[in-house]
């Protein structure tokens, strides 16, 4: 997902001069190295100094430029809230949050750094969209996107490479990707979730259970008519890497509690720091893999 | 370049203007509005290029007004320079008005959401960055309160500009030496104040922020100065020309009541 962000900026640098990048230390990581590399008056390090790096992506932005501004999920939007509100959201400008190591999956790290409450941070800020690719694929066009797009964006990658979820595909924020079609019950997933849904989906048709799979990566804008045609099917399981408060699953709950009450069950993290171990060791730890989906699946069924 | 004269004469009627237009809404910052008149007014009306009727012109200099609770300070200066109608003034805070409480982008002339201490210098760097990307000559001026210097994040701007020797870049800081609670010197100390700057390896001039020839100098100076920032530290007083305003905590955010105000623009400011 990383390479695919960094190919996808030097792609932007190409074709306008505008697009600057603004980085915290963390660079080589989260590949905006690759833009710096290639345009290196137009990549800033910051140093270990998440506020003011987000602040001057909005002096940027302000003065006329669409600034890209990109660290670990656990430092943007962990420590500079306030700067996104008032510096950004706000005044609603060119700032694109494209953050790495989004929830549990950052693995050995442990949990300070598993950033599992930004989807539900940013998502209460007006103006604020909210952005959770599935793969590589994705990243690239969402990238794309989002430079394209006017105004503050937030997206979040995860930090393991993912598996392939799109060979093509189209994107447009504020409307789901429907995946695979069922008519038993919906799984409504972002992120790395979304090979984990499919997987299930799987695993349920051999059960006999025919699931609708939903890719969510625009949280918000949200796709209500999608959600509310999941809704018509038997229940939803909503999956995500991010608490089960405030995160996709709420944000799901929202749309089919006002207009198409229906079960659903929300797998994400339950209120609980993680820690470290592996990426997949931790996925099955916390109840995110395919198997737990399938479990939730059947209890709506019963 | 206006003449002293007349830049003394529009200071006096921004502090009229900054009175009236918070006695009107019934609430606002008067002490730190009325500290940095004499800055704003030569900013606007000696150094800045800016034109009024033009607001977005692609090489204006930028102000950010990084202690956004001085307002009513900067919509007295944009409505004399001409960016609206001074009438617009008596608008101030009210539901639909151009002029919020803090600075927004939908006033003419605003370039920067103040309100949230300590963000503006990081902004300034990050405009300040884009015009010599761009190798423009356009500059950006910063106003910070002396309180808002307890942030942290203000000093990791000032590491920032220095790194990549922001020389279109002037901060001026409204010394007051009074923040919400009272004296900055006992909420939490900022002196030495004049060596913090230097030691970040900035150009530092200490100013009487009253002193019009001072104020011009000094803005001179840090234009000519090359490879690194120049912060202006003005000597103010908060509450400035209302003599039971001045050096009072209390008038950090309170407005003077409407029944009175005359009497205040009559003794105190002379009208």
């Amino acid at each position: 997902m990383r390479t695919s962000y960094g190919e996808a900026l030097v792609e932007l640098g190409a074709i306008n001069n505008d697009i600057v990048v603004v980085g915290a230390d963390t660079t080589q990581s989260v590949k905006s190295a690759m833009f710096g590399s290639k345009y290196p008056n137009r990549l800033f390090n910051i140093g270990i100094a998440e506020s003011n790096a987000i602040s001057i992506a909005a002096g940027l932005a302000l003065a006329g430029k669409i600034a890209f501004v990109s660290t670990y999920a656990a430092f943007i939007p962990g420590k500079c809230v306030d700067q996104i509100r008032n510096a950004i959201a706000y005044p609603n400008i060119n700032v694109k949050i494209v953050v790495s190591h989004g929830g549990l999956s950052v693995g050995p790290d442990g949990a300070s750094h598993q950033q599992i409450e930004d989807i539900a941070i940013m998502r209460a800020i007006p103006n604020m969209r909210v952005i959770v690719p599935a793969d590589a694929t994705a990243v690239k066009r969402l990238t794309h996107i989002v430079a394209s797009t006017d105004g503050p964006f937030y997206m979040r990658l995860a930090r393991p490479s993912s598996p392939i979820v799109y060979e093509d595909g189209k994107f447009e924020i504020g409307k789901a990707n429907i995946l695979r079609d069922g008519n038993d019950i919906s799984i409504i997933a972002c992120g790395l979730m979304v090979p984990e849904a499919l997987e299930a989906a799987e695993i349920l048709k051999n059960e006999g259970i025919s699931a609708r799979v939903i890719d969510l990566f625009s949280i918000k804008p949200i796709d209500k008519d999608t959600i509310i045609d999941a809704a018509k099917t038997n229940g939803i399981v909503t999956v995500e890497e991010h608490n089960i408060y405030g995160g996709l699953g709420s944000a799901v709950a929202e749309v089919t509690s006002e207009y198409k009450p229906v079960r659903i069950k929300r797998i994400g993290v339950d209120d609980r720091f993680g820690e470290s171990g592996e990426a997949d060791e931790l996925l099955d730890k916390y109840g995110l893999k395919a198997k737990h989906i399938v479990n939730k699946a059947k209890d709506l069924m019963k | 370049m206006e003449s002293l004269l007349r830049l003394n004469e529009i200071a006096k009627n921004t502090r009229r203007l900054i009175l009236e237009a918070v006695a009107e809404a019934g609430s606002g910052h008067p002490g730190g509005s009325l500290s940095a008149v004499e800055l704003l007014v030569a900013l606007y009306f000696y150094k800045m290029r800016h034109d009024p009727k033009n607001p977005r012109w692609n090489d204006r200099d930028r102000f950010i007004l990084s202690k956004g609770h001085a307002a009513p300070l900067l919509y007295s200066i944009l409505a004399q320079a001409g960016y609206f109608p001074i009438e617009e003034l008596k608008t101030l805070r009210k539901l639909g008005s151009m002029l919020q409480g803090h600075p927004d982008l939908r006033t003419p002339g605003i370039e920067y959401c103040g309100g949230s201490e300590g963000i503006g210098l990081s902004v300034a760097v990050g405009m300040a960055l884009a015009s010599k990307l761009d190798n423009k000559q356009w500059r950006v001026y910063a106003l910070l309160g002396d309180g808002e210097l307890q942030e942290g994040q203000v000093w990791e701007a000032a590491m920032a500009a220095v790194k990549y020797k922001l020389d279109n870049l002037t901060v001026i800081i409204d010394r007051n030496g009074i923040q919400q609670d009272g004296f900055t010197e006992n909420i939490m100390p900022l002196e030495p104040l004049n060596a913090k700057w230097k030691s970040f390896n900035w150009n530092v001039i200490e100013i009487d922020g009253y002193n019009f020839n001072h104020i011009i100098r000094a803005l001179d100076r840090a234009e000519e100065t090359i490879n690194r920032p120049t912060v202006i530290i003005a000597h103010t007083t908060k509450g400035k020309g209302v003599s039971f305003m001045e050096w009072a905590p209390e008038w950090h955010g309170k407005a003077p009541k409407k029944e009175v105000l005359p009497k205040i623009i009559k003794e105190e400011l002379g009208y």
